[in-house]
């Protein structure tokens, strides 16, 4: 469970994706780069970004919003982050 | 609600048999198309950390568009035994999966009890990658009820099921598995009753010699994979299929179908069992021909 003090900049969760996903493939990342793409991460491993956005900024990620579009890029991923967390019940899916 | 959660036009759940990697794997790919499931294991340990890993089964196929996200998911009911799991109101199952470990005399047994506790014409289905149906058939009460299917993991992403019709599986029994797995939007592919059947005859001696080509030096396992994908289509390369099969689950296949064809190519290489040795058991063990450190299985 989030509340309104539990939520994290846009810039700060970018600014993690990004060092999350350096780790994980060896390259640079910016917001927008597909992380499906061509030297990012195989669709076997999507789910590793949903639990790390769940165990790094306590939302939680179920139902609709398990979409592959809403992990695609950095943006996309802080934007679902963000209205997880403004939501504040913890996600907004079925 | 039975009505709600059973399996698509019976109102039933799907008794699985083992909570390992196929069984839970099995049990999300139901839960996913909100059949409910009865889940036996009698690993205390496994089955406690079963329903966590069946919800991040199920997370995954939805996230990857191979789960329906507006089904309201299956419930799933856990036991160390099938007593009173198979029986009882609302508790006897459309059918019933046996996932146990490749081992044929702990899958005659598993078979065997459940066989003895469910309503004759109820489908009992061994899942298994190379033991034959028919050898299976002599521990059951009621051969025409048993068949045999070979899910590939995960179960759950992969749509295409090999299914085996023993000499003795009767029509009814075909029939309803292949209602079954329809309903849970896979392609059942009907073959004969052979040691490793289709699948396994073919690719886990592959497997072993893409291992003997790595131990003789010719080639890197990365090298291997890249060139099986690469150059000839392989979707991920039989090293790492092999970690995804699970190294010692391989051996027990190749040893199974060495036994029974007597084709040395089966003979499990010096290189598997020395990883199966170490505990370096693919995917699931965090380290096999590649690492997985940091991944849930």
């Amino acid at each position: 469970m989030t509340t309104s003090s539990d939520r994290t900049a846009p810039d700060a969760v970018q600014t993690d994706l990004v060092q999350f996903l350096t780790r994980r493939t060896g390259k640079d990342w910016t917001a927008d780069d597909d992380v499906f793409g061509s030297g990012g991460l195989s669709s076997l491993h999507a789910m590793e970004l949903v639990v790390h956005l769940e165990r790094t900024f306590g939302v939680s990620i179920r139902g609709g919003d398990l979409q592959k579009e809403n992990f695609r890029t950095v943006q996309r991923m802080s934007e679902l982050v963000e209205r997880l967390q403004t939501a504040g019940d913890g996600g907004t899916g079925a | 609600m039975a009505e709600d959660n059973g399996t698509p036009g019976s109102g039933q759940p799907l008794a699985v048999l083992g909570a390992g990697v196929m069984g839970s794997g099995i049990a999300a790919l139901a839960i996913g198309h909100g059949v409910a499931v009865s889940l036996i294991d009698v690993d205390r340990a496994r089955l406690a950390t079963a329903a966590a890993r069946i919800d991040h089964h199920v997370r995954t196929a939805q996230l990857l568009g191979a789960s329906p996200a507006a089904d309201a998911p299956g419930e799933l009911v856990t036991g160390l035994s099938p007593d009173g799991l198979l029986t009882g109101a609302g508790a006897v199952p459309a059918a019933v999966i046996e996932a146990v470990t490749e081992d044929a005399d702990a899958k005659a047994k598993a078979l065997a009890d459940a066989a003895a506790l469910v309503p004759p014409g109820t489908p009992i289905i061994s899942n298994t990658s190379s033991i034959p149906i028919d050898e299976l058939a002599r521990a059951v009460p009621r051969p025409a009820d048993l068949i045999g299917t070979h899910f590939m993991n995960p179960p759950y992403l992969i749509s295409t099921v090999e299914v085996i019709r023993g000499t003795h599986t009767a029509e009814a029994t075909l029939a309803a598995v292949r209602a079954l797995l329809t309903g849970l939007r896979r392609e059942p592919i009907v073959v004969q009753d052979a040691p490793g059947f289709v699948t396994s005859r073919i690719l886990h001696p592959m497997i072993n010699d893409a291992v003997r080509v790595v131990a003789a030096g010719t080639a890197s396992v990365p090298s291997v994979d890249r060139l099986m994908q690469g150059c000839l289509g392989h979707p991920t390369g039989p090293l790492r299929t092999a970690d995804l099969i699970g190294l010692d689950n391989l051996v027990d296949s190749l040893w199974v179908l060495h036994r029974r064809t007597g084709d040395e190519g089966c003979r499990p290489c010096d290189l598997l069992l020395d990883m199966v040795k170490a505990g370096r058991l693919g995917r699931k063990s965090g380290r096999g021909f590649y690492d997985y450190e940091g991944e849930q299985a």
